[in-house]
Order: C-alpha cells, then structure tokens, then sequence
C-alpha cells in the first residue's frame, strides 16, 4: 500500500466513511470525528507509519488536508506522492 | 484583547503583578462579551450596576462581579447561538443530583486543550508517555454529553501513548492487562491518571491485596501519577495527602504524583500541585480567595472561599465564579519550585455544598 492509501485507511475505519468524503474533510465536521474519534485517529496512524506524534501536532491535526501535512514534515517523514 | 495573546507566554513565566495587568484586560474584555451575548448575564449585571463604562474603570479582576458556580445547574448560560454549541460538558454529580451544563464552542474547547497542554507540559514534559488510565473504558463512551470525568481522562489523554484503562467496566483491576502493559513498557517513563478516589479504591487497595494475598508486586517506580477530583471520602477514611503518596510508594514503588485542582466550569485551566505539594495557579487562571463574610479579597494565610478566574471561557460566561470550596492562599511568586503567580491549598468544601468533583461524587455513590 501506498503511504497515502495507509494514511485513507487510518480515516476510513476510525470514522467508518468512505474513501470519496475525505477531501476537504475537517476535525468535528462529522459526528465521528470529534475528540474521542481524534484521539483514535491519532492512534491508528501512528501505529499505521509506527510514529509518534507531537501534542503540538496532534492540536495541529484540524483537517484531513493539514494532517497530510504534518506528517510528511522530517519528524516523522511520511511522503504521500 | 485575545486569548491567543496569552497563549504566547509561558504559564508560570510573569510575576503577580505583570500577571494581573494582562489578566484583567482579558477578563473585563470577558465581561464586556458576554454582557453582549448572554441576554441572562446581562440582567445579572444590570441588578450590580455593572455597566461597560465601569468595567472600562476596573484596575483589577478583583473588582469583577462573580457568578456562583452552583448558577450553572440552575440556568442555561450560554453566549453563542445554540448552532454553534457542538459541545455540552456537564458535571459529576452523585445519583439525582443535578449537574451543571456548559456549553462549548469550537474556539472555547480549542484553547481548553491547548492550554492544558500548556500547564501539564511544564511538569511532566511535552514529550508523550505510554499511558495508563485507572478507569474503566465506558467512561468515554456517550460521546455528546461528555462528563467532566470522561473530559479529564481525554484531555490527559493527549500526553498518552498506547492508551491503556487498568479497570473494566465492572471497576475491576484488570490484572493481566496491567501487567502486560508493564511488560510491553518496561523501562519506560510511564503516565497514570485517574481520579484520587478511584485510584485509591480501585487501583492501590487492589495492588495491596494482590501483594498480600497472591505474592505478586507491580512495579510502578517510572510511573507519574496525575489524580485529581476532590479528597472528601479520603479524608473520611482519615487518608491524607501524604499517606496516600506514602501508601502508593510502598505498594508499587510509585513517587512522582501531582495532585491537581479544577473543575468543568473551567474545563483547561487545571491547578497542578508542583513537587513542593503546592497547588499553583498558571497566567491563564487565578485563585482569590475571599472573605465569607463580606467578600473582601484575603490575604496570604487567611482562610476563606475561593474565586476561580478563567481567561478562556468565550462561549459560556463561566470566566469569574465562586465555588463552594474553602483554600488558603500560600503565597505568590516565591514557591521554592520556582514557578511564579499565586500557590494555594484546599481546605475543602463549604459546610452543606453539595458533593461535587469526579471522584468525591463517584465516591459517595459507593457502597
């Protein structure tokens, strides 16, 4: 699997959506995503990409977009190509 | 003036008097807010006389009306339309007990995390822990009325890693759990939360009874433990601060442990009890403590009701409250930890208050 598709699995469970409601997808747009869900999501990418995350970063994590984003940053260096 | 100007300094970086200036621009900016956007708080402030030119005039946060903590189970205080509400935080309470309600923005719950992250960091560190919650997991789990007990385990949980409840829903130690946990961490710094009573309850009496019945001893030495939720039922049971660290030292080797003081009123601005056994009050918060009589500010060593002040609340006027507890003001600026501002002790709670706090309510539901 690609890091991107790993990166759409993480979302896809956690929130149990489909892959096509990702993009554009914000922290509390659905139900699923609020704080319990967060913590969650942070969870499984992280056990995903074995990382650990920030809490900086993780209060950063507002969007599906800006998540991409913090991971591909060198602490943690995933690439989504 | 904005809450993010504040969230620039460190927590415990200013002296009181630095402190106070900001604070009271942002709590009279507070007051002006929510006189604008609570039609309820605004006819409170009426019947004070409290008016925007005399808040323009107030030197201090002192000067400030406060509204009683216990207002919040009465009325529905909110100021930002109910579609912008996604959260409601509601108290502990003891069976038929009715709690407080408060109503969350996204702005208000966003500068609650960060600025528990804040005050938390400077104790334990920014850097994430494999934790151990000492609960049980459905605390959590009715995800739109969060309870203040379910808040505090998820705002901690932010510190954790592998996020592990040694209880289960049954409020059993959770044996194996425990221990594979420990075997999978072993070596590692580790971080417990939980509330004071059930961690006495649920998690020492239990290591206790295993030590003593079974032979088998947990090791908890690079643990650091976070509780918190009030001292009532302890204190009936004559165990104090210092024989429950004691005690827990003795059982699994456990010494670093930090009691804090806060409430779901102000959800974020939590008081952490530093390694001096101080409770301290960061630059987002502060405590004054007040004479019952007349409610004149006291000084240090008087005994008397505390005010909570909280720089974030934007979404619910809940920024000044009394509480029903009694403290006594230490001092300010010079605990020998180090940190600046005010540090400060609980007494308790004020003859016939209700019971309130997660694990004093837990507690007396407790049989």
């Amino acid at each position: 699997m690609t890091n991107l598709e790993i990166y759409n699995k993480a979302f896809m469970e956690t929130f149990e959506i489909e892959e096509d409601k990702l993009a554009g997808l914000n922290y509390q747009d659905i139900d699923a995503w609020d704080s319990v869900g967060h913590m969650a999501l942070i969870a499984a990418l992280e056990d995903a990409f074995d990382i650990m995350m920030d809490t900086d970063d993780i209060i950063d994590f507002s969007s599906y977009e800006k998540g991409k984003e913090l991971l591909a940053k060198d602490d943690y260096g995933v690439e989504f190509q | 003036m904005e809450y993010s100007e504040l969230l620039e300094y460190e927590p415990y970086s200013l002296d009181h008097s630095q402190k106070q200036k900001l604070l009271t621009k942002r709590l009279t900016d507070l007051t002006a807010h929510h006189m604008a956007h609570c039609r309820l708080y605004k006819n409170m402030m009426d019947s004070v006389g409290m008016t925007q030119e005399r808040l323009r005039e107030a030197v201090s946060y002192e000067e400030l009306p406060f509204l009683p903590v216990r207002l919040f189970k009465e009325l529905e205080l909110a100021s930002v339309p109910k579609e912008a509400v996604f959260k409601t935080m509601t108290s502990s309470g003891t069976t038929g007990q009715r709690v407080s309600k408060i109503f969350l923005d996204r702005q208000t719950a966003a500068n609650q995390q960060k600025t528990m992250v804040k005050i938390v960091s400077d104790f334990i560190g920014s850097a994430r822990m494999p934790m151990l919650i000492l609960d049980c997991p459905s605390v959590v789990k009715n995800r739109l009325m969060f309870s203040a007990r379910g808040a505090g385990i998820l705002g901690f949980s932010i510190f954790g890693a592998d996020r592990t409840y040694a209880l289960t829903d049954e409020m059993k130690l959770d044996i194996d759990g425990v221990r594979q946990f420990l075997e999978r961490h072993s070596g590692q710094r580790i971080l417990m939360f939980g509330f004071t009573f059930m961690v006495w309850q649920h998690f020492y009496k239990e290591l206790l009874r295993l030590e003593r019945e079974e032979g088998e001893r947990f090791d908890f030495s690079n643990g650091i433990l976070i509780h918190g939720g009030g001292w009532k039922k302890l204190t009936s049971e004559a165990v104090s601060p210092e024989e429950f660290h004691r005690r827990l030292l003795a059982v699994c080797g456990l010494d670093h442990i930090h009691d804090y003081y806060g409430m779901v009123e102000q959800t974020g601005c939590i008081y952490m009890q530093c390694e001096c056994g101080h409770l301290h009050a960061s630059i987002f918060s502060d405590v004054i403590i007040r004479n019952p009589d007349d409610f004149t500010v006291c000084g240090v060593g008087d005994k008397g009701i505390i005010e909570t002040v909280s720089a974030i609340p934007e979404s619910y006027p809940g920024h000044l409250l009394l509480t029903e507890d009694e403290g006594i003001l230490l001092g300010k600026d010079d605990c020998p930890c180090g940190r600046r501002g005010k540090y400060f002790k609980i007494l308790g709670r004020l003859e016939n208050a209700e019971i309130r706090g997660c694990s004093d309510t837990y507690a007396a539901d407790f049989r």
